[in-house]
């Protein structure tokens, strides 16, 4: 897993637009940021289009941060949308030990060997989709892959997801509330590494 | 931390949030509450005047908000406000700032000190919605301060400190505060605020000179000048100009005293022992610090300069810093097609006046055109062709597809 306390941390995000990808990696900054850290969240920007392929990035570090371009070596890698883990190349530029957090109803082993990953890498997998559904009744994954982060970022626990998202979504009514501190719960009790 | 800023945490005087460039620059305007704003929304300054209306909306400010039908109106709606005396703001970008082309050197010679969020994105065609500073450059000879910003906690203490430069009344000239597009309009980071009140004392209110609604003293603007006295009044306006940086210097002084935070014209990073520059603007210079440190580690002596005020340029200031350098790189993210790059003529420029010291070899690179990115390699690359001294005397272009970077 990553902690900061270690150097920058970066992470690469693959969503499709309008799925919440880059509300994530805000949401990640956000609470990283409560947390005392150097934090930067940006998205890739091109022709924005629902439902194509989108990359987003995080720096979290305890130093500040120089460089703005693109993350290319990523520690942590996200696939929000399980159709990108065979299509969007989630493992360019990843040393061998990355994390990868895939959201996908297929179990560690089959993502392991679906993208082709050596055994020093670390793989985590959540259905985050259907976790959503039976929660909110929507496809929006990223309350359970929030939750499943606090697992690989070793310095901030999911208390800390729960509670910046309660203080963030006031206006929600408690039921929805409710459901979404559970969908963010669940990302981390469910999300299963090997 | 000095302890001034201590004292002003204390005071709850500064809060930390997380923002953007373009959200920093238009909460500027709301704790600025300029008298008007004419705007015409355009892609990636959109949020600025988008955020502002909402301002307007909520009652949070009592500006005038004009909305327009063109970048032109909207920034003749800004002339005719600022003359009469009104504290004046906008925001444009790209082809929207083209479109102002033909207003902003009446603008200039109005002394008109308008404050404008210039949000960096290239000019098409081809239509890109990206970074390069092609819509600011082909502006720097219309009597506008340019500043160029490499984050959004510069935007937004740039937008504070440009109210003051701007109606001094030794510069009474409008500004550019530049940032990049997307690259810092819409990058999400920390940013720390000053306290409504510390921003309403500092920017104070605009005291004009020869303002049009000054009734008792008529004046007019806009008057048709024969060649008798018109060259007068453009030497008068380039002494404004000219002003800017002793004027910058100390309005920077009296933020840096509540903030902590300083911004020389040109920021110098590890430059005093180094054989080896890369001068750069805006947001990709945090990768040439990055790389510098890296290279140092391994003996180079490799350092950076930021060139932060663009118009009026820090000439003295550069040359003193490059002269007896080995190489010099200027990465320059805009091109002059048949030309040398904005910047590099700026540089080699400044620098020639003092050759007869030594000679210092500048080397063109063209870099991040249409939101090209400029990757840690790439900045190592141009310090290896430095340290080679092949550079060639053309542009090298960085980047490109292919074996279309040139150099020879």
């Amino acid at each position: 897993m990553v902690n900061v306390n270690s150097g920058m941390i970066e992470v690469r995000w693959h969503g499709r637009g309008g799925q919440g990808a880059k509300s994530a990696s805000a949401i990640l900054a956000e609470v990283m940021f409560e947390g005392g850290r150097h934090v930067q969240a940006f998205p890739e920007y091109g022709a924005e289009r629902q439902g194509a392929p989108i990359r987003a990035y995080n720096r979290v570090s305890n130093k500040p941060i120089r460089r703005r371009c693109g993350v290319q070596n990523p520690n942590v890698v996200v696939v929000v949308d399980p159709t990108l883990a065979s299509s969007a190349n989630p493992t360019e530029g990843c040393g061998d030990d990355a994390v990868y957090l895939v959201n996908t109803p297929e179990n560690t082993a089959d993502v392991r060997t679906k993208l082709g990953l050596p055994d020093s890498a670390t793989v985590m997998a959540v259905d985050a989709t259907r976790i959503t559904l039976e929660e909110l009744g929507q496809n929006r994954p990223n309350a359970p892959l929030l939750g499943a982060l606090s697992r690989i970022f070793s310095d901030v626990s999911v208390d800390d997801f729960v509670d910046h998202f309660s203080k963030k979504m006031k206006s929600l009514s408690a039921k929805t509330l409710e459901a979404n501190k559970r969908a963010i719960m669940r990302g981390r009790d469910e999300a299963v590494e090997v | 931390m000095g302890s001034a800023e201590a004292v002003l945490f204390e005071d709850k005087r500064l809060r930390r949030e997380m923002t953007s460039g373009n959200m920093a620059f238009a909460e500027a305007m709301r704790q600025i509450n300029p008298d008007v704003v004419a705007a015409y929304p355009i892609t990636p300054s959109t949020e600025i005047p988008m955020k502002f209306a909402e301002f307007v909306a909520n009652g949070l400010v009592d500006t005038e908000y004009i909305t327009v039908e063109s970048e032109h109106s909207a920034i003749t709606a800004c002339v005719g406000a600022s003359v009469s005396g009104a504290r004046v703001m906008t925001a444009s970008s790209a082809n929207g700032v083209a479109l102002m082309h033909e207003i902003f050197p009446i603008a200039a010679a109005f002394r008109a000190p308008i404050v404008f969020g210039l949000v960096n994105r290239s000019l098409g065609a081809p239509v890109n919605i990206n970074c390069d500073h092609s819509d600011s450059m082909p502006e720097r000879d219309s009597g506008w301060i340019q500043i160029y910003c490499e984050d959004a906690q510069e935007v937004y203490d740039t937008a504070l400190l440009s109210i003051r430069l701007a109606e001094h009344k030794d510069v009474l000239t409008p500004i550019f505060v530049c940032q990049d597009g997307f690259i810092t309009s819409h990058c999400y980071e920390p940013v720390e605020f000053l306290s409504d009140e510390a921003v309403k004392e500092f920017v104070g209110l605009r005291e004009a000179v020869y303002p049009l609604l000054d009734v008792d003293n008529p004046v007019s603007y806009g008057s048709f000048v024969t060649s008798e006295y018109y060259f007068e009044i453009k030497r008068n306006q380039i002494e404004g100009m000219n002003n800017a940086i002793r004027v910058d210097g100390e309005i920077s002084g009296d933020l840096a005293r509540l903030t902590g935070r300083e911004y020389p014209p040109l920021d110098c990073y590890r430059t005093d022992d180094a054989d080896y520059v890369a001068v750069i603007m805006s947001s990709a210079t945090g990768v040439v610090k990055d790389v510098a440190d890296e290279l140092r580690a391994r003996g180079i002596k490799a350092g950076c300069i930021r060139v932060r005020m663009f118009r009026p340029f820090p000439s003295k200031e550069i040359s003193a810093a490059l002269s007896g350098k080995k190489g010099v790189a200027v990465l320059d993210r805009s091109a002059s097609p048949g030309g040398v790059s904005p910047l590099a003529a700026e540089v080699k420029s400044a620098l020639y006046m003092s050759c007869r010291d030594g000679f210092v070899p500048v080397f063109e690179f063209i870099y991040g055109l249409g939101g090209r990115d400029l990757f840690p390699d790439d900045v190592k690359a141009v310090f290896e062709k430095l340290r080679a001294g092949n550079c060639g005397c053309g542009a090298s272009y960085i980047g490109l597809r292919d074996k279309m970077g040139g150099g020879d």
